[in-house]
């Protein structure tokens, strides 16, 4: 009995250990990352907030770090300027898209609220990316938003409330479904040129 | 147009004419003499240099040629120089560069590490000495911005530039002969889980440069390379490691890459997301367009260059396309009334440059140049008519939107002037 349950284990144990090493078809060449590894690398976030960090920020939280971090770039109140982009703009901005001058701003333009929050994170300012702690970049959205009149000026934004913001443009990428995207036929492709 | 960048341009120009552009120019031989020989000849003998009589350099937008050199780097990147181009293959040093406004990073090889994990089995960390111990490949492909023929920035609108030149008008595709590990290995070594549908890939740049791409791509034709041209990918291509998606648009070839993540959705990173969708008349955009369709320019003569004579020239350019192989070039002289089949250099390769070529008389009458290519799926390189048709758009749209057209692949057509003078022709 206590031999059958031994080798039973033994069998079991076997069989992981050989899935493990049938895996690998070169011996030795790369090894396992362990955890932390993987954390400290993982930043994307999903469209649907996959991978956004605990913290929160408002508008008002946004203009402070906003003057001191990114106003040199970007202009005193997100206009643009030689090095940043415009990033403050929203319905005007959405209304040129079918003009001779489109204006692709953040507000009038981008689909996704998370893209905001995970472009932050990893480049800005400028050379220094990663440098901004998880509140800050909430903070930094919110103002943002708030100032393209996306969302209200006291709206907080974390993980849960960031994913919904609702962005104008939402709706102005083809084609929709993701799972079109790389299917030539649902895209209506013809001779390589999609509509 | 400012002066000083206009001599600058100048220069640039006398100086390749000096290296031979100027077909026709002719001075007497004189006696032979012993050539003087080149200081630092040492030095030279450890890791060669081009001639100093050779200047052809990279650029960057039309009638501001100096912009990278002086300023900060810039949005809009620097182009080859194809009007000097031989052959199909692009020197690494003069491969275009785009890194939106970010500096190259200075990557230790010896501490850079590519990481694959996400759905996968077994998340895996590589050494690029490890990666150099796999199975390699070696293969010819193009690289090319979306926005290449069509860019616009502060100094205009390239494709309605009269004194456009190759470079200007097609200077942002670029092609190498790179050398890596196929990623379908890597994938497979880790275990793709079912359900993951998509790779992201990210750099280990400044704006840790991050872009979604289907799995299925991935598998099969993707390369992680570590070679470019015979010898290490150069740091403005991504050295230690770049990703190469053959056949797509430039963005997808994340260079410094660190980082792939398996994903079960497009991550909707920013540059995809929000500066390669292509705008359409109705202000919807299409976006993840992806391959690159079929598209070839004749390199020479083309515009800035100057026919001193005439009588006997090869015309001569460049063919490629996402979907395959080159697989017959057409040129006409004669404004596009008539083709004739060009002859297809060897190696002809899979979304590689093709190079081609045809002898031509100049009988010195105006006469317009231009190349039409076709591909190995049968798709054939559109006219500025008929493209502007497939986008549902009409030639004025071209005309006055301020912005890129994305994947611009219109027939060039060159204008030969009687004074032997060539200019941009496609308006």
């Amino acid at each position: 009995m206590r031999f059958s349950r031994l080798l039973a284990a033994a069998i079991v144990l076997l069989a992981a250990s050989a899935s493990l090493a049938q895996t690998p078809t070169y011996s030795n060449v790369g090894r396992t990352p362990t955890k932390e590894e993987i954390q400290a690398w993982d930043i994307s976030i999903g469209p649907d907030g996959k991978g956004l960090p605990p913290g929160q920020g408002t508008s008002k939280q946004g203009e402070a770090i906003y003057t001191a971090k990114c106003a040199t770039c970007h202009g005193a109140a997100g206009e643009g300027g030689k090095i940043g982009p415009r990033l403050i703009g929203g319905k005007a901005d959405l209304e040129s898209l079918t003009t001779i001058r489109p204006a692709r701003t953040i507000g009038g333009y981008w689909p996704y609220a998370t893209t905001i929050w995970d472009y932050i994170h990893r480049a800005m300012p400028r050379n220094q990316g990663g440098t901004l702690k998880a509140d800050e970049v909430y903070a930094l959205t919110a103002f943002i938003l708030a100032k393209s009149g996306i969302i209200q000026e006291n709206d907080v934004m974390d993980a849960q409330s960031l994913p919904k913001v609702q962005m104008l443009n939402r709706n102005g990428f083809v084609p929709q479904k993701f799972s079109d995207i790389p299917d030539e036929k649902k895209r209506g492709c013809h001779e390589g040129v999609c509509p | 147009m400012n002066t000083k960048q206009t001599d600058r341009r100048r220069f640039l120009k006398s100086g390749a004419a000096l290296a031979g552009l100027a077909v026709g120019a002719s001075t007497g031989a004189g006696p032979l003499a012993a050539e003087p020989v080149p200081e630092r000849i040492d030095e030279l003998h450890l890791y060669g240099e081009r001639s100093h009589f050779v200047d052809s350099v990279r650029i960057g937008s039309i009638n501001n040629p100096e912009r990278h050199l002086e300023n900060e780097p810039s949005a809009f990147g620097l182009k080859t120089p194809l009007q000097d181009s031989v052959g199909m293959l692009t020197p690494a040093s003069l491969h275009f560069i785009v890194s939106h406004g970010f500096d190259p990073p200075d990557i230790d090889p010896e501490q850079h590490r590519l990481l694959i994990h996400g759905m996968v089995d077994h998340p895996l960390i590589f050494t690029v000495d490890e990666l150099k111990r796999l199975p390699s490949v070696s293969r010819f492909h193009f690289i090319e911005c979306h926005g290449n023929s069509s860019t616009a920035g502060p100094g205009g609108v390239t494709r309605l530039a009269l004194n456009a030149t190759a470079q200007d008008t097609h200077g942002f595709t670029s092609c190498s002969q790179w050398t890596g590990v196929p990623l379908s290995l890597l994938l497979k070594e880790a275990g793709v889980q079912k359900g993951a549908t998509w790779i992201l890939a990210e750099g280990a740049d400044p704006n840790k440069h991050s872009k979604s791409i289907p799995l299925a791509k991935a598998m099969d034709d993707a390369l992680v390379a570590y070679g470019q041209n015979g010898e290490p990918v150069r740091p403005e291509q991504g050295f230690p490691l770049r990703l190469v998606v053959p056949g797509w648009q430039g963005i997808n070839n994340v260079k410094w890459l660190r980082r792939i993540d398996l994903v079960d959705e497009p991550y909707m990173a920013m540059m995809e997301s929000t500066k390669y969708p292509t705008l359409k008349l109705d202000g919807k955009s299409r976006w993840f367009e992806l391959e690159l369709g079929p598209k070839s320019v004749i390199t020479r003569p083309s515009g800035g260059h100057h026919l001193s004579v005439n009588g006997f020239y090869e015309i001569t350019g460049l063919a490629w396309s996402g979907g395959g192989a080159i697989r017959r070039v057409e040129v006409s002289t004669d404004g596009g009334r008539t083709w004739k089949e060009a002859k297809l250099q060897d190696p002809v390769a899979r979304k590689a440059h093709t190079r081609f070529s045809i002898s031509w008389n100049w009988n010195g009458e105006e006469a317009v140049l231009q190349s039409r290519c076709t591909d190995d799926q049968g798709v054939v390189q559109p006219s500025l008519a008929e493209l502007a048709k497939l986008r549902g758009a009409d030639l004025e749209y071209f005309r006055t939107l301020t912005a890129n057209v994305g994947d611009f692949n219109a027939i060039q057509p060159w204008k030969v002037n009687r004074d032997g003078s060539i200019q941009n022709a496609l308006f």
